[in-house]
């Protein structure tokens, strides 16, 4: 697959990495895995609108980069501010907007000095 | 070591209630919360709030505490009194804030063992290895040649005693070509060890570009804005333009104006799909400091003396 990568130890053994996309994402056992949590959660966080895996099923769902860290958000603003994952899936969406903007904002501007 | 004043940390009173001690960390970590906040020292701040609700959120830590009395002041030289903890017994509990290595030295000094032995538990899934998260800072450069990157992680590590110490975990990275901030490189057994007979976990890196100077990405597109004269933008001109993967020459179209987006396609970033290269343009005028430069735009004043960009405010 493209995405395989040849990766190289500190002690010179050669290991592979992939980089998750839409195509090599993980799977259901692999994100709760990755999360620390029970297929629940995942599933409650699917069922919220917060993540939305390829496949239709559980068992064929695929979760890409993107999905991954919006779990791992989510279920760290639940455990540390006390929302609920409908109030974490609103302030995903506001933290996503601030982003766009302050990149907006922050572009880099024209010496205008010179 | 110094004293750590959780009460001051938390902003309370030392006779805060629970309820109280509950609203001033809910308020903090709003403020706070590295997910959400943009203040400069943020996680440092956080870590040392979750520091001190883990323990005044808890009547048993509280209590023992407490009893070191409020002679300390924060800063203060501080080694726990020899019998500071006789007659408590901790049990442990979840911790709000983050991973237990990051306690301070005060901490780990009143609270540590017990609390250590509790939270190693939870790491078990049929004895594989925890999975581990890092993120990784490139340049953007990287991405477009591909490069190689030596990472130091502090791996926490139980030994034959069941103390917990930290490792460090070098690891060469070779940074793919194409790849994008946010996405995650997942390195099947690079996490932490199995227990018993179990596989060690997967190590995930979240990739993370350095701000650079001169280019903005968004997703797999990059971004430059292109500083041009105004007869470059108004006669269309040549003109050499860096990007990240070399120097490439633009074709600038006559009666181009400021704000205008040229699009050089395919030299974004290359992943799979590659992504655009954005220009945007911005006219930039030459400071009048000598009487040729203002005969010159005198000279342009005459020929354009019809032209009112306010024409349509009517004024």
């Amino acid at each position: 697959m493209a995405n395989e990568n040849t990766l190289q130890s500190a002690n010179g053994e050669a290991l592979t990495g992939v980089i998750l996309d839409e195509q090599t994402g993980l799977t259901l056992t692999e994100i709760c895995r990755a999360c620390a949590v029970h297929a629940e959660t995942i599933a409650e966080l699917v069922e919220e609108g917060l993540l939305a895996p390829e496949g239709g099923e559980p068992d064929q769902w695929r979760f890409s980069s993107l999905h991954l860290r919006h779990a791992h958000v989510a279920l760290r603003l639940q455990r540390d501010l006390g929302i609920n994952f409908a109030g974490v899936a609103l302030a995903i969406q506001l933290l996503d907007e601030l982003e766009v903007l302050r990149r907006q904002h922050n572009a880099p501007e024209v010496d205008n000095d010179n | 070591m110094e004293f750590k004043d959780y009460y001051k940390i938390m902003g309370i009173a030392r006779d805060a209630t629970q309820d109280e001690v509950k609203r001033a960390y809910r308020q903090l970590a709003r403020k706070y919360h590295p997910d959400v906040s943009k203040e400069v020292d943020a996680e440092a701040k956080f870590k040392e709030l979750g520091e001190a609700y883990e323990v005044l959120k808890d009547p048993e830590k509280r209590v023992a505490y407490d009893k070191l009395g409020s002679n300390w002041n924060a800063n203060q030289d501080f080694n726990p009194p020899p019998d500071w903890n006789s007659g408590f017994e901790f049990s442990g509990g979840g911790f709000a804030g983050g991973d237990s290595s990051n306690y301070s030295d005060f901490f780990e000094s009143l609270f540590g063992q017990g609390f250590r032995s509790e939270r190693g538990s939870h790491s078990t899934f049929h004895g594989q290895g925890e999975d581990k998260h890092a993120k990784l800072l490139i340049d953007l450069e990287d991405s477009f040649a591909g490069a190689t990157r030596t990472i130091t992680l502090l791996m926490p590590e139980v030994d034959a005693q069941g103390h917990v110490t930290t490792r460090e975990h070098k690891l060469n990275v070779t940074i793919p070509r194409g790849v994008r901030a946010k996405q995650h490189i997942r390195l099947a057994g690079q996490g932490a060890p199995g227990l018993g007979q179990g596989k060690a976990g997967d190590l995930y890196l979240e990739i993370e570009f350095r701000p650079h100077a001169r280019y903005r990405v968004e997703d797999r597109d990059v971004y430059l804005a292109l500083p041009i004269t105004p007869w470059e933008a108004a006669l269309g001109a040549k003109v050499k333009v860096p990007t990240p993967s070399g120097i490439v020459e633009l074709k600038i179209p006559a009666n181009s104006a400021t704000g205008d987006k040229l699009r050089l396609k395919g030299r974004g970033i290359p992943s799979g799909t590659a992504g655009d290269f954005f220009v945007e343009l911005k006219i930039v005028l030459p400071p009048v400091d000598n009487y040729a430069g203002r005969d010159a735009y005198q000279g342009m004043a005459e020929t354009f003396k019809s032209f009112n960009p306010r024409a349509n405010w009517g004024v």
